[in-house]
């Protein structure tokens, strides 16, 4: 497989938690998503319950796939940063650690500026976060995963999903 | 690449519906969604032409149900079939659990047919997957139309490593829960494993 699996635990999910809302309030900004490149929405902050999060995940995820795929057209690596301007809504989306997509949506009460600023510091702890988890994901796979959620099921339970 | 998320105690896996332009890959999912509860589907989005044709792709997000106190969630998304959208393809395979491919029954399809079935083992390749260790399955369509090959001969063609396989009619939902089920199950003991 090329990719290992993307595991989150209660831990580092409550450390990212803080570092997002964090950034909400220092951008002031309407909400703050974070997504998985494939599609897989990891956590939101602010108003959430406002927007259908997961087609916002697996768009942002296409999105930042499409416009990769014309990076790699003219030479460069990718787009780290994508600005989307509304009328009154606008969009930062910008790659974190590689892997990881973080959007913000922010109105006239911010600014362009000052949401980049405060975007590339959170963009550092977050890292550091995502490369901890990482590595905590490939040492609990090394060890024999017996905390594996799914180790155990059995045909029926499975089978129970269907019916 | 399936996400297994602790924090909230959900796992989310991802489906790909490939096939030629035209087999069905939308309907399946259009059908999948018109018989879902309310409560276990999300909204789904089509990106697509004028004139209905997949553009990018199309997504249905499923909740099925809970495995050991783990929500369980699809997401269903389908390729854009036309042969010059190939490098949109390519991006929808990122991070795909399992793989369903459509068939288009029709005698003068097969050549299609072939044709993304190679263009999906490559484009697999090119992304470090192998079709024959990725959960698989395929789905022979348009079983109702007149002028369909004989399953044995799209079997000998399609479907050499004997996966399994099921004919369906998209369009009236015959066959569409069957495969669905089929490939979430494999995905699902491709995760018992645990890889």
């Amino acid at each position: 497989m090329s990719t290992s699996q993307m595991v989150m635990y209660d831990e580092e999910f409550q450390e990212i938690n803080e570092v997002i809302e964090r950034l909400l309030k220092d951008s002031n900004s309407k909400v703050i998503f974070l997504v998985d490149k494939n599609g897989q929405l990891i956590s939101g902050v602010g108003e959430t319950e406002r927007f259908d999060t997961t087609s916002l995940a697996s768009l942002t995820a296409g999105n930042i796939a499409a416009t990769g795929g014309l990076a790699k057209l003219i030479g460069e690596k990718e787009f780290s940063i994508l600005f989307h301007e509304g009328e009154k809504d606008n969009l930062h989306i910008s790659i974190v650690g590689g892997r990881v997509i973080l959007v913000v949506l922010f109105d006239n009460r911010s600014s362009l500026g000052l949401v980049r600023l405060r975007v590339k510091k959170s963009s550092e702890e977050l890292s550091a976060i995502f490369e901890k988890l990482v590595k905590k994901s490939e040492e609990q796979a090394k060890s024999g995963s017996s905390s594996f959620p799914f180790a155990e099921i059995t045909d029926d339970d499975i089978d129970n999903l269907f019916s | 690449m399936s996400f297994i998320n602790y924090a909230s105690r959900e796992i989310n896996c991802k489906i790909v519906y490939y096939g030629p332009g035209l087999c069905g890959k939308t309907t399946n999912l259009q059908h999948i969604y018109s018989k879902t509860a309310p409560d276990a589907k999300g909204k789904m989005i089509s990106l697509a032409t004028e004139t209905e044709r997949t553009l990018f792709f199309d997504f249905l997000p499923l909740a099925l149900g809970e495995i050991r106190g783990f929500k369980t969630r699809f997401h269903l998304y389908t390729v854009p079939g036309q042969v010059f959208y190939d490098a949109s393809r390519k991006l929808i395979l990122k991070g795909v659990d399992g793989i369903v491919f459509v068939a288009d029954s029709q005698e003068e399809r097969m050549d299609a047919n072939v044709e993304s079935l190679e263009n999906l083992r490559f484009n697999l390749k090119e992304q470090g997957y192998d079709l024959d260790k990725l959960p698989y399955v395929v789905q022979y369509n348009k079983r109702d139309l007149p002028n369909v090959t004989p399953i044995e001969t799209l079997r000998k063609d399609l479907n050499p490593t004997n996966v399994p396989d099921f004919t369906a009619c998209a369009s009236t939902g015959e066959g569409v829960f069957e495969t669905l089920k089929a490939v979430a199950k494999l995905i699902l003991v491709d995760l018992k494993k645990g890889r």
